[in-house]
């Protein structure tokens, strides 16, 4: 099920006019902040469908913005945003994107500094939920129902067993996992929802273990 | 057991002797491993979101592009000098729902139910109502759970963004959520929740999402007025005893698939409908300088 709380039907507390344009838009830069780890220093923002119509009435510049400054949905910052992020160094482009999307409400995330950048596709799909749909060229389905782990690593044997049997050894549970890599032998991204928060501790073991280059963890 | 749709919802409550309410509340702790407490504390801060958005549009707000603002004020003046037609509570709480969506439209704080363009459905009614039934604290925490419990069936078997499905699954929704609260603060049945839902939902069906200039304005502000009016209707026929001849969980597959049916041009695109007569039009240019 899409939606598991009532939370995400009564709610969020949110600064108007949009759920899914204003709050799920702030959702997804959030989320392309943290998986990038820090602030990053450009942005290169593709809309598509009713987001590419719509973004300026809706506020959807001013969200994505607020979600990449850090900003909760019911920040009272966030109409301000686009100008803080001009005075906090990132520089942010917006496209409306004419390409066709699966989802009405659709935005393309590259964010990047100077040494490494990031790429994400996100879906609003109603009432300020989201989804995370695409991940450096990887395909995947992250709800955010969960706290969830995304490990990129390299596809070697054991890779995959090596995390798992980091995760066992500290009792926790995963509720879906996926897996998927570029090709044979290269870079691959393992999404593993938990049922429990990861403490820093675990993941510092995570990220020593074998074949595994890069892991963020993602709190619901 | 998880409720998936609003016959084994309404089954659950009937077996165990519970609201619908209860059932949702249940749900929660059992999902999301909370106590009854944090549950309660964390809709009572969303409840207060509701109850400072009413205040404020009672004194008056205005959007930055000046299309929406005001009306909420402009009502209830109405109600204190004359004697409305409509009835004290039902216009009562078409104004409040239309000023919490003129505050969203005016970028104030809200709370999305369940999105922000139908958010002032479910509050409006709520302190409409709580007028004449004087229910606890409580029981208006337990308003948002049932109108949540409902939300949840649509959001999973259907949508409540009008860029997905258009405003039937948005005010649409909003409406039939309040209508089923309503019914159970009133002392009906969870059956009777059921059928206001599906009353309410049907009378909505096919409504188009068209916003002029693609912001959350016009027609959404007044969009709540027909949420909440069509809410309190629907209350009032189910407790009246009057039944949906189609089952709420057909009327909410009904309402997918005509969403489904829906070209882009009427899901918030702002391309079609109201958005594309001459003044939507003319507004458009206005606001961002640009013809379209």
């Amino acid at each position: 099920m899409k939606y598991n709380s009532v939370f995400d039907i009564i709610g969020p507390v949110m600064i108007g006019p949009s759920s899914s344009h204003t709050a799920g838009a702030a959702r997804i830069g959030l989320a392309a902040r943290t998986l990038f780890g820090k602030q990053p220093k450009w942005a290169k923002i593709h809309l598509y469908e009713s987001f590419a119509k719509t973004y300026k009435g809706h506020g959807t510049d001013f969200a994505l913005a607020g979600g990449l400054l850090g900003f909760a949905t019911d920040d009272s910052r966030m109409n301000n945003a686009l100008n803080l992020a001009n005075e906090k160094g990132l520089q942010i482009e917006f496209i409306e994107d004419s390409a066709s999307s699966n989802h009405p409400n659709t935005a393309r995330l590259i964010v990047g500094d100077d040494n490494e950048k990031l790429e994400l596709v996100g879906i609003s799909i109603g009432g300020g939920k989201v989804e995370i749909t695409e991940l450096n060229g990887f395909d995947l389905r992250l709800s955010g129902n969960h706290p969830a782990i995304l490990i990129m690593h390299n596809d070697r044997f054991g890779a995959i067993a090596s995390v798992t049997k980091i995760l066992a050894k500290y009792q926790i549970n995963i509720g879906h996992m996926e897996v998927n890599r570029k090709d044979v032998g290269k870079e691959a991204l393992m999404v593993i929802e938990v049922d429990q928060n990861i403490d820093d501790t675990i993941l510092r073991e995570l990220q020593e273990a074998d074949h595994i280059n890069r892991i963020t963890k993602i709190v619901s | 057991m998880l409720f998936r749709t609003v016959s084994e919802l309404v089954e659950i409550a009937e077996k165990d002797g519970i609201s619908i309410s209860e059932v949702m509340i249940r749900q929660e702790i059992d999902v999301k491993e909370k106590t009854r407490k944090e549950l309660y504390d964390e809709m009572e801060k969303n409840l207060q979101v509701m109850e400072s958005a009413i205040s404020d549009s009672l004194k008056g707000v205005q959007s930055v592009t000046g299309l929406t603002g005001g009306d909420a004020v402009l009502i209830q003046n109405y109600m204190e000098q004359k004697t409305p037609l409509s009835g004290n509570l039902l216009l009562d709480a078409v104004s409040k729902a239309m000023g919490t969506n003129e505050v969203n439209a005016a970028m104030g704080t809200i709370c999305a139910t369940p999105t922000a363009g139908s958010a002032g459905c479910v509050p409006g009614t709520l302190f409409a109502v709580k007028n004449q039934l004087n229910p606890t604290r409580e029981q208006m925490i337990r308003y948002l759970f049932t109108a949540g419990a409902f939300g949840l069936v649509v959001a999973n078997n259907a949508f409540i963004s009008g860029a997905a499905g258009g405003c039937q699954a948005e005010v649409g929704s909003a409406g039939a959520m309040a209508a089923a609260a309503i019914v159970e603060m009133a002392g009906g049945t969870p059956q009777q929740s059921a059928e206001a839902f599906a009353i309410t939902l049907k009378n909505m069906l096919g409504l188009v999402c068209d916003p002029v200039a693609g912001l959350v304005e016009v027609p959404c502000v007044k969009r709540n007025a027909l949420g909440s009016s069509q809410a309190i209707v629907s209350a009032d026929l189910a407790l009246a005893g009057v039944t949906s001849r189609i089952p709420c969980d057909e009327v909410i597959g009904a309402m997918y698939r005509i969403g489904k049916q829906m070209p882009s041009a009427l899901r918030e695109t702002g391309e079609g409908g109201l958005a594309d007569t001459p003044t939507g039009r003319l507004l458009k240019e206005k606001i961002f300088g640009m013809s379209v």
